[in-house]
């Protein structure tokens, strides 16, 4: 009997490559044991609502009006939604072609782009077009779309950032592609360093890769460090020199948990440098509903804007979207109300406010117990999250706990995951699922648990730790750098 | 280490030379799908001048087509700019989108019952105010109950499990049992964007490289050669008959299969739209029946592309899903690997916006179940609206609740608009010199075959446009009508087609039909042998 198609030795071997830990092992058996009745605290993916996070009432009330335009017939439509909402889905309804129940533009409506781009002139200070601007489903679709459209098969080689957040090396691996890693230094706040980079772009061209893209993450992501003006300067000049287009990943550019480096957009840099760099450094980036204060992770809403992308490769671009006809429109509604939420004066500004406020305080109230209650832990060292949504520690693994875990089958730090994940139904995803140096061990967990319940899952995490240590423990010394 | 004053020269140098080359080629670009040859790939920077040209771009993507969205489309964005700046400029007043499945965007309303029920997932906070009980429906706001009930936390702005919410994969699986006869595993759906990111998927995973092959209908829905194209396959075309009313023929199944075969292509699956896409006919049972039986024969995946599965005009055909006719046939997970898509776009629910749709996966392996699984995730889930809406059309309101009579009409007059506007916009192309069109037993376009005097062909060929394209411009330019030529969809070398939808409202067909008319009669006499 020949393999049929679907069979597994048959399919397509990039699918097999690819690998997504944030969804992966330690995912599925927390499910698992979900089923079996543990209560499981799944800090394994930057999902706000599915731990307690509320909604913005505001967007969910323009965006039920906006589903069900017969309410806003309705004379007691004013009993259940405040005048600025009703308002505002009225207007988002008359720049539909079709209410939400139609294919918009390919790109995404042409008045909710517009809002994105007055938002980015906002933000940033230098016109932004709305031509350059297309809206998708999710920014991780925005990724895969631009990955696409560069890689052209194994020859091509795409820098991205050790550790990272896995969409990346797993959609060079579905595309074909090469992952060229250069290395963030922890013991420097995970900073970027531009030596770095040219030996990692040596080492990829020393291996035959035409270098073309460069990523990078800011806030990081698992990371969280913000990059500094200088920094990005740094790395726009890199591309220069280069001649890579740069990916810049900003979808936690509201997570921001420290004041010393407020975020920068690339965009903005790559202004303020002026030419000949602003006028021919090619830079895509990517901003998402799913994280900030709104966390509207399930609406799937996302954008790109081009900088100094050739019309044709746009057209091209633009002719790629159009096969899946249009992003979901809801999601665009959220994206125009995120980029252009209340203002002081309107009717819901004061309740908006409060909402976005009480939560990006309390986000940067937990990041820090998390970094505080990890380094507390004697064999943990935690850089602080200065933004985005992560904890990142480092756990350093006795000699023991190494050999047990190899005798398991498993990466070091798989097992450990596992075995915290079976003593104290706490979900993370292991640092290899990121990617970091060899033997230096770390696990993804998120600050989003509620507040109230932080100190309990910390001292749960430290009992689990202290007793794990207890177990293989040996005083010859640890596995660290 | 920075670039020397002369690397910098040759690096300029380079980059003008390609920026000369990019607009002479320019002009070929949109009209004809022939690939730009790409530079080859170098392993020094100062080779390549852009990172990102039209030169080194995916060459997948440059060869890839989309006739729905494409020359025709922009031309009539122009047009309709142009009408904005300066009306009265043309003989008509707007411009008619009849080149896109988007029912909404053409006036058609909404099903009342489905969005009070997103609307109160939407804004869940609704569910615990008095007033609510005002406003909705009582079924509405249960089910919306029912639905919120099963997502974790009552978040519906959450990132779902990465097949979908299990509770509404049941609700689904529910629905298709009792649609088809034989039980549906809520394991075996996969909640996607709408049902384009699912056939996608399965392009993807069926595709090693450029020697596997899959067998399309032509005419076909251009997302299946673009998504070919794009995963670097090979489409291996089967053509329907159109003098049998787009009949499938086994025959030319074998016929197509072998001829590829022959030429060193793994032809891995076949791919049946029913009701089909542009041509609109629903297959009899019996047709469907050999089909399977040829899939399982032959070891091909069966990827049954089912949107259009309410869009049922004639009262001689129904629909079948091909899951059905397989059990019926008593064929199961081991005999046969059959992938069925749907989605909310169609029917008569119309919510293409909503991206939302799923596929049915049965009689594979488990670890490639994991494979897929795996795929999804990364994307981590659908949209949670288009997830809820699946549910919806696969248990939509039964006899008995609140809301019942209220959607049936709603439905039925739908349907029975859809199958008057068939019908008559089916008689006007008939009528119209060599024109001829078949019927639209289902789905929501006609395709009809447009016969063009040799002066025309003539004309089409100076300009360096294929006749079909030639004709569908100038329809454009004289009503605004905008129509997709032939061409997108695939068509017997030498036949020309247009596909039109039935979707303007009942009351703009009149004037529809007459301005199309017009233009047909002054078209055959300007260019009449």
């Amino acid at each position: 009997m020949p393999p049929k198609p679907l069979d597994y030795e048959s399919i397509n071997e990039n699918v097999k490559k690819a690998q997504y830990a944030v969804r992966g092992e330690l995912y599925l058996r927390a499910t698992e044991l979900q089923k079996e009745g543990k209560k499981i605290i799944f800090t394994n993916v930057g999902n706000p609502h599915a731990l307690g996070q509320k909604p913005l009432t505001f967007p969910r009330q323009v965006v039920a009006l906006c589903q069900a335009p017969f309410l806003l017939d309705d004379p007691n439509v004013g009993l259940l939604f405040p005048a600025d909402a009703i308002a505002r889905a009225k207007q988002y309804l008359s720049i539909t072609s079709g209410g939400l129940g139609a294919y918009s533009d390919s790109r995404g409506i042409p008045g909710v782009r517009k809002e994105v781009a007055e938002f980015i002139q906002r933000r940033d200070g230098y016109p932004s077009d709305p031509e350059l601007i297309y809206l998708t489903d999710g920014a991780s679709k925005a990724v895969m779309q631009t990955l696409n459209t560069i890689i052209k098969g194994e020859g091509d080689g795409i820098m991205v950032p050790v550790p990272q957040y896995p969409l990346y090396s797993a959609t060079i691996a579905l595309l074909g592609g090469t992952l060229v890693p250069y290395y963030l230094e922890e013991t420097a706040n995970w900073g970027l360093d531009t030596n770095e980079l040219r030996k990692s772009i040596t080492e990829g061209r020393r291996k035959g890769l035409n270098v073309k893209a460069m990523v990078i993450i800011n806030p990081g992501n698992p990371t969280g460090q913000c990059l500094s003006a200088e920094n990005l300067r740094e790395v726009l000049q890199f591309c220069y020199d280069e001649n890579l287009v740069l990916l810049g990943d900003e979808v936690y550019q509201t997570n921001i948990y420290q004041d010393e480096r407020p975020f920068i957009s690339s965009k903005k840099v790559l202004m303020d440098i002026g030419p000949p760099l602003s006028k021919e450094v090619q830079l895509v980036s990517f901003h998402s509903v799913s994280k900030g204060f709104l966390g509207e992770c399930g609406q799937r809403g996302g954008y790109f804007e081009m900088t100094n992308i050739p019309p044709e490769t746009v057209d091209e671009i633009y002719k790629v979207a159009s096969i899946s006809l249009s992003p979901n429109v809801p999601a665009q509604i959220f994206m125009g109300l995120m980029v252009n939420p209340p203002k002081p004066g309107d009717i819901s500004y004061d309740q908006f406010f409060r909402e976005s406020k009480g939560i990006l305080e309390s986000l940067r109230r937990r990041a820090r117990i998390m970094t505080d209650g990890f380094n507390s832990c004697r064999n943990v060292v935690c850089n602080f999250t200065e933004g985005a949504m992560y904890s990142f520690p480092q756990v350093r693994l006795p000699p023991k706990a190494l050999e047990a875990a190899k005798q398991a089958g498993k990466v070091a730090d798989v097992f450990y995951c596992l075995k915290l994940l079976e003593a104290t139904g706490i979900s993370t995803v292991p640092g290899s699922g990121f990617g970091q140096k060899d033997g230096v061990f770390h696990l993804r967990t998120t600050i989003l648990p509620a507040e109230e319940e932080m100190p309990a899952i910390m001292d749960s995490f430290k009992k689990f730790n202290d007793e794990f240590m207890e177990q293989y423990e040996d005083h010859r010394g640890y596995s660290r750098l | 280490m920075r670039k020397s004053a002369a690397d910098r020269f040759r690096h300029l140098f380079n980059r003008s030379l390609v920026f000369v080359r990019n607009q002479q080629n320019q002009q070929h670009h949109r009209l004809s799908p022939i690939p730009l040859s790409s530079s080859p790939f170098s392993s020094m920077a100062s080779d390549s001048p852009f990172p990102v040209t039209a030169q080194n771009i995916n060459p997948q993507v440059l060869k890839c087509q989309y006739a729905v969205r494409g020359e025709i489309v922009t031309l009539a964005q122009n047009l309709q700019k142009d009408l904005q700046a300066n009306p009265g400029a043309h003989s008509f007043d707007e411009i008619i989108y009849c080149n896109i499945g988007n029912p909404q965007s053409l006036g058609q309303q909404p099903i009342t019952f489905f969005r009070e029920v997103l609307a109160l997932c939407d804004y869940p906070a609704l569910l615990d105010k008095s007033e609510t009980q005002g406003l909705f429906s009582a079924d509405s706001i249960e089910r919306a109950w029912q639905i919120v009930d099963q997502i974790p936390g009552r978040a519906t702005g959450a990132y779902s499990h990465s097949q979908g919410i299990q509770g509404l994969r049941d609700t689904i699986a529910a629905g298709i049992g009792e649609r088809d006869g034989f039980p549906c595993n809520a394991d075996d759906i996969f909640l996607t964007d709408g049902a384009s990111p699912a056939v996608h998927m399965m392009m993807q995973l069926l595709t090693r490289s450029e020697k596997d092959g899959i067998l399309c209908p032509i005419p076909q829905y251009p997302l299946y050669s673009a998504s070919i194209t794009l995963h670097g396959g090979h489409l291996v075309p089967y053509y329907l008959d159109e003098a049998t009313g787009w009949g499938l023929e086994i025959s030319e199944l074998k016929k197509q299969l072998e001829d590829a075969k022959s030429k060193g292509i793994n032809v891995r699956a076949l791919v049946v739209i029913n009701p089909g896409n542009p041509t609109g006919q629903v297959l009899a049972e019996e047709n469907q029946r050999a089909i399977v039986e040829f899939c399982k024969k032959e070891g091909l995946v069966l990827l049954a592309d089912e949107v259009y599965q309410e869009n049922v005009y004639v009262p001689e055909k129904k629909f079948h899903s091909f899951k059905k006719v397989s059990r019926s046939m008593g064929y199961g997970d081991n005999d046969l690997c059959l992938v069925s898509f749907q989605s909310v776009s169609k029917g008569y629910h119309g919510e293409c916006g909503k991206r939302g749709g799923y596929m049915e996966v049965t009689g594979f392996s488990p670890d490639v179940r994991e494979q897929i699984y795996k795929v999804a995730s990364v994307n981590l889930c659908s949209n949670i609206t288009g997830q809820i809406l699946a549910s919806l059309i696969m248990s939509p309101p039964k006899v008995g609740d609140e809301s019942y009579e209220s959607f049936m009409a709603e439905k039925n007059a739908i349907l029975s608009s859809l199958t008057k506007r068939a019908k008559s916009l089916e008689e006007a192309l008939n009528k119209l010199e060599g024109v001829t069109c078949n019927k639209a037993e289902g789905a929501m376009y006609l395709f009809p075959r447009i016969r063009l005097p040799e002066k025309a062909i003539k004309a089409a060929e100076a300009e360096k446009t294929a006749p079909d394209a030639f004709y569908c411009k100038r329809l454009l330019n004289a009503t605004g009508i905008v129509v997709v030529p032939g061409s997108g969809f695939g068509q017997v070398p030498g036949t020309w087609h247009f596909r039109c939808t039935i979707l303007p409202q009942e009351d703009r067909i009149p004037a529809i039909v007459t301005r199309l008319t017009e233009f047909h009669e002054k078209f055959m006499n300007e260019f009449r042998d």
